[in-house]
């Protein structure tokens, strides 16, 4: 199958090799979290949910010097196009559970929330590509929404290598092609590489081209991230008032 | 904008834009600069030596935000005021909290604090008023004073070496909320003010505005606690049936005072909604508009009532910039 159409260079759905789908976040989805947001990149679309930092519920857990931060992902069983039911905890959950536990706890200042646990939320509305890319900007809108201290700004995005080329942000058909499906996660301003993940082999000089190009996927992101936080903020601010 | 999902008309939606609308414009002269979202830079005038606050990290020799918020600075101090955080303790906050566990000589409240609070029984009026070491009877009686689910008013005590919150109860403004609504609002729409707690003669009733965020509103109760030892003394005297018929006399409260209560707490619920600050003259405001206007309790909540809260805090905000300039 042709990805990438060999005359004009586009995609199957209409897209150039280095182009981004429409982006869009929303903050404040869910009343009763202490932060949430909804992101959608293309027809993929996330909500996350944060509650916290509130007292550790498993008291075993807690840890003396900074706060516990836990993660859950799930897609919602209409997510994808065959409805199944997804027991809760399988294999891929508890995997992109745990990377997005460990991307968020790296930019959280988690030292300064002593005794406290952070419960992050995800959950998977609509699928297609890049759910894990979608998850973690979608938990790092929700984060800073419920003004958790935090290093920098994470986004992450997917690049792939498909016909010969790197495709930025891949969508299903392109995700299920079998193809190199590279996710990498970045804080936007210190540009550090918090997440890099990759399920099949590249050469090294073809691997540099396309996490060069997921790289400013991920800047693209944190720009327009940084957007809706500055405008919910200002929202805020004026509301509020004197 | 959280709680509400209003159906609005058109009108309603023109409206209610020119008035947001009107609001930025109003807010944007005072401090649009000074916004900052997480890990923005922050300038400094490095020469002057300045206070890293809450809020700011230091990166590469630049002071750098790690919340969303606005800019304030003291002097030499910068920090970052955050907005939609949880409630941030200070000492002698007056917090409204409910407790959710009875633990040996402590009940645990929550407070939208990032840990449960404590409030020791040692730093609680006891109901007799006396002053004396707690006992162990004390000790077994915590129920009959503050059970699991209570709403209770204290006062923040201070931070222990362990990092615990203490509360403190030592004064008879403080204790058992009963007879009214709690309502919970984002901690940073309350204002830290010399006064928390309202009497609001007009209409029989009590608010606190706690500054965690936690609101109460309540029938007004004279403060006697005397009354409720002698309660407690004469409780095994009586019969049963006349317990019961004590029981809902001493619960009982006017459809009146009801449905003043029922209006204050939709105001406070609209308020925070809208993210207008909360004090007790915007409260009444609000009441007192909606009463004047005829709008039943229940379509307080409503979109008409809505957008006209909206607009009349525009009113008051062009006001008291007219005043100022």
């Amino acid at each position: 199958m042709e990805y990438v159409n060999p005359l004009t260079g586009f995609r199957l759905d209409g897209r150039r090799p280095n182009e981004m789908r429409q982006i869009r976040g929303e903050i404040g989805v869910v009343a009763k979290a202490d932060g949430s947001a909804l992101f959608e990149m293309g027809n993929t679309k996330v909500i996350a949910a944060v509650y916290g930092p509130r007292e550790v519920q498993n008291k075993g857990q807690q840890i003396n010097n900074r706060a516990l931060v836990r993660c859950e992902y799930s897609m919602a069983n209409f997510s994808t196009g065959d409805r199944r039911r997804r027991p809760k905890g399988d294999r891929r959950s508890t995997e992109i559970s745990l990377v997005i536990r460990q991307t968020m706890e790296a930019c959280i200042l988690t030292h300064l929330l002593p005794h406290s646990q952070i419960d992050i939320f995800v959950q998977v509305l609509q699928a297609d590509g890049g759910t894990r890319s979608a998850c973690i900007n979608a938990a790092t809108l929700a984060l800073a929404d419920a003004g958790i201290p935090m290093r920098d700004i994470v986004t992450s995005c997917s690049a792939g290598y498909l016909c010969s080329t790197p495709l930025l942000d891949l969508n299903y058909i392109e995700d299920s092609a079998g193809g190199p499906d590279v996710t990498v996660g970045m804080l936007a301003k210190m540009d550090k590489v918090t997440l890099l993940q990759m399920d099949a082999k590249l050469p090294m000089d073809i691997f540099e081209n396309v996490m060069q190009l997921a790289i400013e996927g991920c800047k693209a992101v944190a720009h327009y991230i940084r957007e809706v936080l500055l405008e919910h903020t200002k929202q805020l601010e004026c509301h509020r008032g004197a | 904008m959280r709680d509400l999902q209003l159906p609005l008309n058109q009108t309603q939606r023109v409206r209610l834009q020119a008035a947001l609308q009107q609001l930025q414009d109003l807010a944007s002269q005072a401090s649009a600069s000074s916004l900052v979202t997480v890990a923005d830079t922050i300038p400094v005038n490095n020469e002057d030596g300045i206070l890293k606050g809450h809020g700011t990290s230091e990166l590469d020799g630049q002071v750098v935000a790690t919340l969303c918020g606005v800019v304030e600075r003291v002097n030499k101090l910068v920090y970052v005021r955050s907005l939609r955080a949880r409630y941030k303790p200070e000492v002698g906050d007056i917090i409204v909290g409910r407790v959710i566990e009875i633990a040996p000589k402590r009940w645990r409240l929550e407070i939208n604090f990032s840990q449960d609070a404590v409030l020791m029984l040692s730093s609680m009026n006891l109901p007799d008023g006396i002053q004396r070491r707690r006992t162990a009877v004390d000790e077994l009686n915590m129920r009959s004073i503050f059970e699991e689910n209570d709403v209770v008013c204290a006062e923040v005590r201070g931070f222990q070496h362990d990092g615990s919150l203490h509360l403190q109860a030592r004064s008879q403004k403080y204790g058992k909320l009963e007879r009214g609504q709690l309502l919970t609002v984002p901690a940073y729409l309350v204002k830290r003010r010399k006064q928390h707690f309202h009497r609001l003669e007009q209409y029989c009733v009590d608010l606190i505005l706690g500054c965690n965020g936690f609101i109460w509103v309540g029938e007004h109760l004279e403060t006697g606690e005397n009354d409720m030892l002698e309660d407690r003394e004469k409780r095994p005297e009586i019969s049963k049936t006349n317990m019961i018929h004590e029981e809902q006399e001493r619960t009982f409260t006017p459809l009146e005072v009801r449905r003043h209560i029922c209006r204050i707490a939709n105001a406070v619920r609209l308020l925070s909604a809208l993210g207008f600050i909360l004090t007790v003259e915007s409260i009444i405001d609000t009441v007192e508009a909606s009463a004047s206007s005829n709008i039943e309790i229940k379509d307080m909540l409503g979109p008409e009532f809505y957008v006209q809260t909206v607009e009349r805090e525009v009113q008051r905000r062009i006001l008291l910039s007219r005043k100022k300039g």
